[in-house]
């Protein structure tokens, strides 16, 4: 931002009001995000039976043990391969929706309504929709898919089920991600497409030079909030609709943490994950934040 | 009506510190009267029983509150098996565990190492004075909730088997004349099936581990781990790589090749695959009974699950799937009473055989069985005694069940192999190999805390 900083700063005295008024805040922050995360570090390192009645310190080997472990390299592909899928197709699908929702046609507020309905939707509902539009046996599209010889099967075809669970995280980010875009795409000024218009720009020249690099800011935003979108919150949508399967071709980071966790008990190794996810994503963010916010442009 | 009068006090006075001290005498008022409405003694009993099953749980326990005023069980539906064990863990290290704990049959291992947090169903019923005889229950249902010492650890509550569907419609139109009783001839009537167009799927299978692996080393009498299935120490290994499994194995392999075997997903997916006509022949839990009676629109029968005629010893007996109910340790001792009462009243031959007829699952004690037989139940519903057919006879060390540690990754660790078999990545062997590999550690990791 451009504004001079002590414009627009307040000072305190002390520390004791400013202390007081960030209280509650900080509050939710350690009680609901640094003490579990200071939790799952110390049960890394322990191997507990399911009741916690003994746990054996154990130093690294819940570490070295996924290390060793082939599947788990083979989740890391996958999230890596779901992740791009999932953000690439979200962000493209949804700037263009924005893009023409943004333009002067009729009815476009029934549109921009209807567009972000299915934010509303939960992971879980809408895991269960696209599963029975896509069920094998019972699916509507399947049904259509397998007539026009398409051999469909997400239950046995590790492909079909990524196709799946990509097409349903990314249907349940687009609202989101059109929202931000549209509002974006708003706050440019008409002044510039104007401009761009009388220097003999076309509609894709337009696109590509004005639009999109004022856009850069938004994009910036919505790239981090949907890497971290796809790496925490698609959890939902893979439980209620592949389970990690068929074998392990669906399970993801996040999706091995509460399999291994919640449903298997084995709480020192998901804690280990836990803790390599949470590493991953802070560097995935300081990356993010270093290279490619330097090519943003802020208005 | 004491609430709302003091609600509407506070209302006509005006001063905000009276409306403050009404709000907290209401709040006051809102925490002491279900204590000061009764004095009996609650028992939370959390279960896994959702749709019909949940009424049938409940049922019984109105049925119990109804027959005695000292103690209340409440039941309270959990979610799925491994949502209410994981629940029931969490509540456990948090201090504020149920009293009854309805836990599935692969948790059983898991349960049992944890000394401490459990009391012996056993201890339970003799510390309370009340009557109770392991013997009453069928063998192959008690042994699997028994300790090494032979002491009862856990309640029996809910017990299935796998059992063999078919579709007698399509049996006709294919030209199927004999109900299969070996894997040959499953393979056979799957063929004419096939070739004869009578039905899109010839043959599909719920509980592939269960079934496939589990069930199948019973019912041909091998072992399916060492150390006795587990029974005899938690440090145990897997021993499904033997020929026969690779055979069996490898059999559905082809016929999923075929296309005479369709793979229909984990648990219980596939059940909707034959009771919607889909397939025409299936494998899954006797318990799925009910729910095939009320969907399928052809007719069908039940028959045992098909067995290798060549492997000596075989049919022996399938194990048991389903819950048995665990009381969690830490409560006061009034409450082990009123848990042991609500035993001894589950335990009624009478409402035993209720719950066989009505559910689907097996009698657990042979008097329900009795019963049951005498009221000519299975004239009225044939195919409903095949499970116990299977069931009652004596087990032997390989066919008691299993006690394997961490059974409930071991059992996805299965899925997630076999379905690359079905996927046609790899072969019977390698996902074999590889169970047996992944599983084992598992198994040592279990070994390592269920130390005794």
């Amino acid at each position: 931002m451009a504004l001079a900083v002590d414009e627009r700063s307040a000072w305190f005295k002390g520390w004791g009001l400013p202390a007081l008024l960030l209280a509650p805040q900080l509050l939710i922050v350690l009680i609901f995000f640094y003490w579990p995360s200071v939790q799952a570090i110390y049960s890394s390192f322990f191997l507990e039976d399911a009741f916690g009645q003994g746990a054996e310190f154990v130093g690294l080997e819940n570490f070295e043990r996924l290390f060793a472990d082939s599947d788990y390299a083979n989740s890391f592909g996958i999230t890596v391969v779901f992740s791009l899928l999932v953000t690439v197709i979200g962000l493209s699908v949804s700037l263009v929706l924005a893009w023409f929702a943004d333009r002067a046609i009729k009815a476009r507020y029934v549109f921009r309504t209807m567009l972000i309905i299915p934010y509303a939707v939960s992971a879980a509902v809408a895991a269960v929709l696209w599963s029975f539009l896509f069920a094998p046996s019972v699916g509507v599209v399947a049904h259509w898919l397998i007539k026009r010889g398409l051999d469909w099967n997400y239950l046995v075809n590790a492909n079909h089920a990524m196709a799946l669970i990509v097409m349903t995280a990314v249907w349940k980010q687009i609202s989101y991600n059109f929202i931000f875009f549209l509002a974006g795409l708003q706050a440019i000024p008409r002044s510039m497409f104007e401009a761009s218009a009388i220097d003999g720009a076309g509609p894709f020249k337009t696109f590509f030079y004005v639009t999109l690099p004022l856009l850069s800011p938004t994009a910036f935003f919505l790239l981090v909030v949907n890497v971290v979108y796809a790496f925490f919150d698609t959890f939902g949508i893979i439980d209620a609709s592949t389970g990690g399967g068929p074998g392990t071709s669906t399970s993801i980071l996040v999706y091995k943490v509460y399999n291994d966790g919640f449903k298997s008990l084995d709480l020192g190794s998901s804690s280990a994950q836990s803790v390599i996810l949470m590493a991953l994503v802070v560097l995935l963010t300081i990356v993010q934040f270093r290279f490619i916010e330097r090519r943003v442009h802020y208005g | 009506m004491k609430l709302k009068s003091l609600i509407e006090k506070s209302n006509s006075k005006t001063s905000l510190r009276r409306q403050w001290a009404g709000l907290s005498l209401t709040l006051i008022g809102f925490a002491s009267l279900p204590t000061s409405a009764q004095a009996v003694t609650e028992i939370q009993f959390w279960h896994s029983m959702g749709g019909k099953l949940g009424d049938w749980v409940n049922d019984m326990a109105t049925g119990f509150n109804k027959s005695q005023s000292e103690y209340k069980v409440v039941p309270v539906f959990k979610g799925t098996y491994g949502e209410s064990m994981t629940a029931g863990i969490a509540a456990y290290r948090a201090g504020n565990a149920p009293h009854i704990l309805q836990v599935f049959e692969v948790g059983t291992a898991t349960m049992m190492a944890s000394k401490g947090a459990i009391v012996p169903v056993a201890q339970v019923m003799k510390d309370a004075g009340e009557k109770f005889d392991p013997k009453a229950y069928v063998p192959a249902v008690a042994g699997y909730y028994t300790s090494r010492k032979g002491e009862m650890l856990s309640f029996p509550f809910n017990s299935s088997t796998t059992v063999f569907y078919y579709n007698k419609d399509v049996f006709e139109k294919a030209g199927v004349r004999k109900i299969p009783e070996t894997w040959s001839d499953v393979a056979l009537a799957a063929a004419l099936i096939k070739s004869s167009g009578a039905a899109k799927c010839a043959y599909t299978s719920s509980w592939v581990s269960w079934v496939h692996l589990e069930n199948f080393s019973a019912w041909h009498n091998v072992p399916i781990a060492t150390a006795n299935n587990g029974f005899d120490s938690p440090d145990a290994k897997l021993l499904i790589n033997s020929p026969l499994h690779q055979k069996h194995i490898g059999n559905l392999e082809q016929w999923s090749k075929q296309g005479l075997f369709t793979y229909g997903g984990r648990a219980s997916a596939a059940d909707a695959k034959f009771h919607s006509g889909e397939c025409a022949m299936f494998t899954g839990s006797s318990a799925a009974y009910a729910n095939v009676k009320a969907n399928a629109k052809f007719n069908f029968g039940i028959t045992k699950l098909p067995y290798y005629s060549d492997v000596p010893g075989a049919p022996q007996n399938t194990i048991i799937g389903g819950a048995s109910l665990w009381v969690m340790a830490g409560k006061k001792k009034e409450d082990y009473k009123g848990v042991a009462k609500f035993f001894n009243y589950v335990a009624s031959p009478e409402l035993q055989a209720q719950s066989h007829q009505m559910t689907g699952y097996l009698p657990i004690t042979s008097a329900a069985y009795d019963i049951t037989k005498k009221s000519g139940f299975y004239e009225k519903n044939p195919g409903t005694d095949v499970s116990v057919q299977q069931m009652i006879v004596k087990t032997t060390d390989k066919s008691r069940g299993l006690r394997l540690g961490n059974f409930v990754q071991i059992r996805t660790i299965i899925d997630e192999e076999l379905e690359g078999v079905w996927a046609g990545k790899q072969d019977a062997k390698t996902a074999l190999g590889r169970i047996e590999q992944r599983g084992n550690e598992q198994l040592a990791r279990f070994a390592r805390t269920a130390k005794e």
